[in-house]
């Protein structure tokens, strides 16, 4: 437990939502697995693990080998078997939904062999011979510590600069806790950084703390993970009201220490994404009577996964669909949302006012992006606050790559590991071939 | 890590795994692309006066889910002419040096011996190994099985090779005969510098009961066909165990039959393997099932403290006895862990029905009670119990030195009373 969480968090009331297999289950589960040829489960994995591959040796009795398997792939093994959208990747991907069978447990399988390799204490990488080349990672969450992993096996020397003072990113603050807590996220970035030769920079924001220049300066390479930023405002009346909060930021809360729902009967979630459906079923299951969604357009619509809707409703979420709220009142504090029916072209429908009474109202309307950090940099190109980059992570700026959240738009944990690493490869192919910072030659991927 | 190398007979080899002589080792491009995924060596497909094919040609046992548990076959040797074959052994052998092709042989007369052996090491093969094994079609041309029952022709035969041969030549042999041992001695007399085993066993692998024809059918008939695959691991594991504890023998063993992960490869190469070859789990499967043979392997052999493959090979052979040499004093009972039983009582019945009548269910819970006075430790209840580790068998301290029944013949030991009224 990292000294600078509490003991005591909201977030430590979760129990799994997916219970782990014993190991009888898991090899029951296992000895399911078809071992397709080509099998339709790697190809759904971003970071495309050899799922059958590493189901038989969990079958053989083989559980460390399984680890080895899935770790190759992908070194946030451990967290993305619980964080990961399974139903819409690999399992959803599984042959056995034509067949009209139950799909293979992947991501629980995974979880039985990447918990078992961090309870035994197995390590299976060595950091490559070193190349003496400097590189920088920016963002100390899922992409930058994949992509650190990769470069150390290469045997590039690693910097992280984070502006916290711990490691994760979201799958730190922001995962609901009935996947992942933050201190074993927490405990999964130390055990990717004993590969040894990261030298961690926390508290250190690039463009406050250490600038551009600096890093141009001091390293060959540099990986921009930096993620998304705070949330997205409703830019509505009243939002500045106390009771009024980001969903992510009172995620983090929630997470990392007192989620503040003393007094709170009645929230009100507005938006209907995945951090929506998240936020929502917290409330609920930390006792918040009445959680209703507020959701501009229809279900079939929605942002969120369908799966995670039906566990929303499952639990007792409400919604209000085709809805958008025109102002936050109160006297001092949240009371009341004023809200509207739109039309399909969201255009408000004449008459169609109501009231939602609330005492907590999170905005889970998205996020802010943060590519403008890199503005001013020649050959970097930021779209609407989103770095661009190619299919391997490069800028366009000789040394300059980015991956995750503030590349791809905001996707899982899975992409933003598996772009880390393709990322890492790049980089390592780039320096072999004298590129890097300050060089004329445009790596090629 | 573990050092995977090993060899049979002086065929060396980078890991143990090779696959056996059979479909998936028909062709260069295939044994190819197998080195790709890690197969250590290939024993080619039969090399003989190339025959014709029937279709179909296999069968597969299903028990329960586990399709493909059993295996038959009513293939022959290659179908292919033997100059494309030599072709693709020497092609082979150019981009992939290391790993030891095995020429599997199957012809007549001395001479068409000579001839054969000459054009595979010419071709480039590391080893021979003559198939002395194949239970249909061929055996009734004189050849395969009909050669390995006969240890005056085996012994014939191989001396042939070996007079013949520049390399190592390997037998494979039939498990279709009552007592493998003097096979076994036969292929040594011979010459042989090691010997392969099993090959298929005789079977109908099952009955069209619509049709009223076995499995293959060829049109409206069918035939005997060779059986493998995991179903026949048991009796493979037996003759080669017989053959490595047997005290003239000693050759080098390359263990096939029913080998599907490393766990059985392992129990093989404890057995006297130093080499393990496979076809059925390759055919249902495909050449990627290697990846955790050698894995699991390797994992296996450094939790053990072996360091290279000898280090375990027949490491169990001094462990496979005879009846006369069991300790009859020794006693275990059978213990449930109420904490782990399910209460399904699959124990009961199978007790009742099937053993010795002491288990029985008790007041108040699913928990079945074991009547160990009664109980003679047969290990039936563990092996229907569904629950992993909820029975054991427990070593029960009964007062009687130990005492074997040929102590008891020869010398008087006295054995413990027998137990159970029934
Ligand atoms: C509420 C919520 C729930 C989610 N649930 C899931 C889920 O169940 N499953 C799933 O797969 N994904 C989930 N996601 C998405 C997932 O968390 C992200 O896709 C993933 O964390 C992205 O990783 P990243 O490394 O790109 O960015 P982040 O995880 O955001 O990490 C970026 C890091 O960079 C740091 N940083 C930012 N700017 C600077 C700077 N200028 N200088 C130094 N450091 C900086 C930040 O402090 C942060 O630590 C969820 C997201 C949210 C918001
Ligand atoms: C379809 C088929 C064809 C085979 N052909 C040959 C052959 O040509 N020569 C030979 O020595 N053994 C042949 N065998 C036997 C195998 O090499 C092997 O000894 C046997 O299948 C047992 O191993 P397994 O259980 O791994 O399949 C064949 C087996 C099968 C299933
Ligand atoms: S496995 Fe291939 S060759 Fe055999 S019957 Fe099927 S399609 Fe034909």
């Amino acid at each position: 437990m990292p000294a600078e969480f509490p003991v005591e968090r909201s977030e430590t009331a979760f129990t799994d939502y997916k219970l782990p297999l014993s190991p009888a289950q898991a090899a029951v589960e296992a000895g399911r697995c078809l071992f397709c040829h080509d099998a339709p489960c790697v190809t759904a994995c971003p970071t495309h693990i050899d799922i059958p591959q590493f189901i038989r040796k969990i079958a053989n009795g083989n559980d460390r080998g399984a680890a080895k398997t899935i770790f190759e792939s992908n070194i946030l093994g451990m967290s993305c078997a619980r964080v990961c959208p399974v139903e819409v990747l690999c399992v959803g991907a599984c042959v056995y939904n034509d067949l009209d069978e139950p799909p293979i447990q992947i991501g629980k399988l995974q979880r039985h062999a990447t918990d078992r390799a961090f309870d035994e204490g197995w390590r299976f990488f060595k950091a490559g011979a070193p190349t003496g080349r400097r590189v920088a990672l920016v963002g100390g969450g899922p992409a930058s510590l994949a992509a650190a992993h990769e470069l150390r096996r290469l045997g590039h020397a690693c910097t992280i600069f984070e502006r916290r003072d711990f490691l994760g990113g979201l799958n730190t603050t922001g995962i609901a806790p009935h996947k992942l807590k933050a201190d074993r996220s927490v405990t999964e970035a130390a055990w990717v950084l004993e590969i040894g030769g990261v030298e961690l920079r926390t508290g250190a924001e690039i463009g406050r703390d250490v600038s551009l220049a600096d890093l141009e300066r001091d390293f060959d390479a540099v990986f921009v993970g930096i993620g998304l930023g705070a949330d997205s405002r409703a830019k509505v009346p009243g939002e500045d009201l106390p009771g009024v909060l980001g969903a992510v930021d009172w995620i983090e809360r929630m997470k990392l220490g007192d989620a503040g729902l003393a007094g709170v009967r009645r929230a009100v979630v507005v938006g209907a994404g995945n951090t929506a459906m998240d936020a929502a079923r917290e409330l609920l299951a930390l006792g918040v009577p009445q959680v209703t969604t507020l959701y501009r357009g229809t279900e079939d619509a929605m942002g969120g996964y369908a799966h995670e809707w039906r566990a929303a409703r499952v639990a007792g979420v409400r919604a209000e669909w085709r809805a958008v709220t025109t102002a936050f009142e109160g006297a001092g504090r949240l009371e009341r949302l004023r809200c509207v029916r739109v039309d399909e072209a969201r255009t408000p429908v004449a008459g169609s006012q109501f009231t939602l009474e609330a005492d907590l109202a999170l905005l889970a309307i998205g996020q802010s992006r943060l590519g403008a950090v890199l503005a001013g940099l020649k050959g970097i190109t930021v779209e609407s606050g989103i770095v661009r980059v190619d299919a391997h992570g490069f800028t366009g700026r000789p040394g300059w790559y980015a991956g995750g959240d503030c590349a791809n738009g905001g996707k899982e944990v899975v992409n933003a590991a598996a772009e880390g690493m393709a990322a890492a490869r790049a980089i390592d192919r780039a320096l072999a071939a004298g590129g890097g910072i300050g060089r004329k030659e445009v790596p090629r991927g | 890590m573990a050092d995977l190398s090993t060899q049979t007979g002086g065929i060396r080899s980078p890991n143990p795994f090779w696959l056996a002589s059979a479909p998936p080792a028909n062709s260069g491009a295939q044994i190819q692309r197998a080195f790709d995924a890690g197969w250590g060596g290939a024993v080619w497909k039969t090399l003989g006066t190339p025959i014709q094919n029937v279709s179909s040609r296999f069968g597969g046992h299903a028990i329960g889910n586990a399709r493909g548990a059993g295996f038959n076959n009513i293939e022959l040797i290659t179908d292919r002419p033997l100059e494309v074959n030599f072709r693709e052994i020497a092609e082979t052998k150019k981009r992939w040096p290391h790993n030891p092709i095995i020429a599997s042989l199957m012809v007549e007369t001395r001479e068409e011996w000579r001839e054969i052996i000459k054009r595979s090491i010419d071709a480039g093969a590391d080893g021979l190994e003559l198939n002395f094994g194949c239970p249909h079609g061929m055996c009734e041309r004189g050849m395969g099985s009909a050669v390995g029952q006969e240890p005056a022709v085996n012994e014939r035969i191989t001396s042939w090779a070996c007079e013949f041969s520049t390399v190592p030549v390997l037998v494979k042999l039939t498990p279709n005969v009552s007592d493998i041992v003097p096979h076994g001695m036969a292929a040594k007399r011979g010459g042989a510098h090691g010997v392969s085993l099993i090959n298929t066993i005789k079977s109908i692998i099952a009955v069209d009961i619509d049709r009223f024809v076995p499995e293959p059918r060829v049109g409206s008939l069918s035939t005997n066909g060779g059986y493998c695959g995991a179903a026949v691991k048991p009796i493979a594991l037996h003759m080669v165990a017989a053959l490595a504890r047997e005290p003239g023998f000693g050759l080098p063993i390359s263990g096939i039959g029913g080998v599907r992960n490393w766990r059985d490869a392992v129990e093989f190469m404890l057995l006297g393997s130093s080499t393990v070859q496979v076809c059925t789990e390759v055919m249902l499967r495909g050449y990627r099932v290697v990846e955790d043979m050698r894995d699991g392997l390797e994992e296996y052999m450094h939790s053990k403290g072996f360091t290279r493959v000898q280090d375990m090979v027949g490491k169990a052979v001094p462990a496979f006895s005879e009846w006369g040499d069991l300790d009859m004093n020794y006693e275990t009972v059978a213990r449930i862990n109420a904490d782990t039983c399910i209460g399904c009582q699959l124990c009961i019945a199978a007790c009742h029905d099937g053993a010795h009548q002491c288990i029985h269910p008790q007041e108040g819970t699913r928990v079945p009670r074991i009547d160990e006075s009664e109980c003679v430790g047969c290990n039936l209840c563990q092996i229907v119990c569904p629950s992993p580790g909820c029975i054991t068998m427990d070593r029960v301290d009964n007062g009687h030195p130990p005492a074997t029944w040929n102590d008891h013949v020869n010398h008087g030991a006295t054995l413990r009373p027998k137990k159970g009224s029934h």
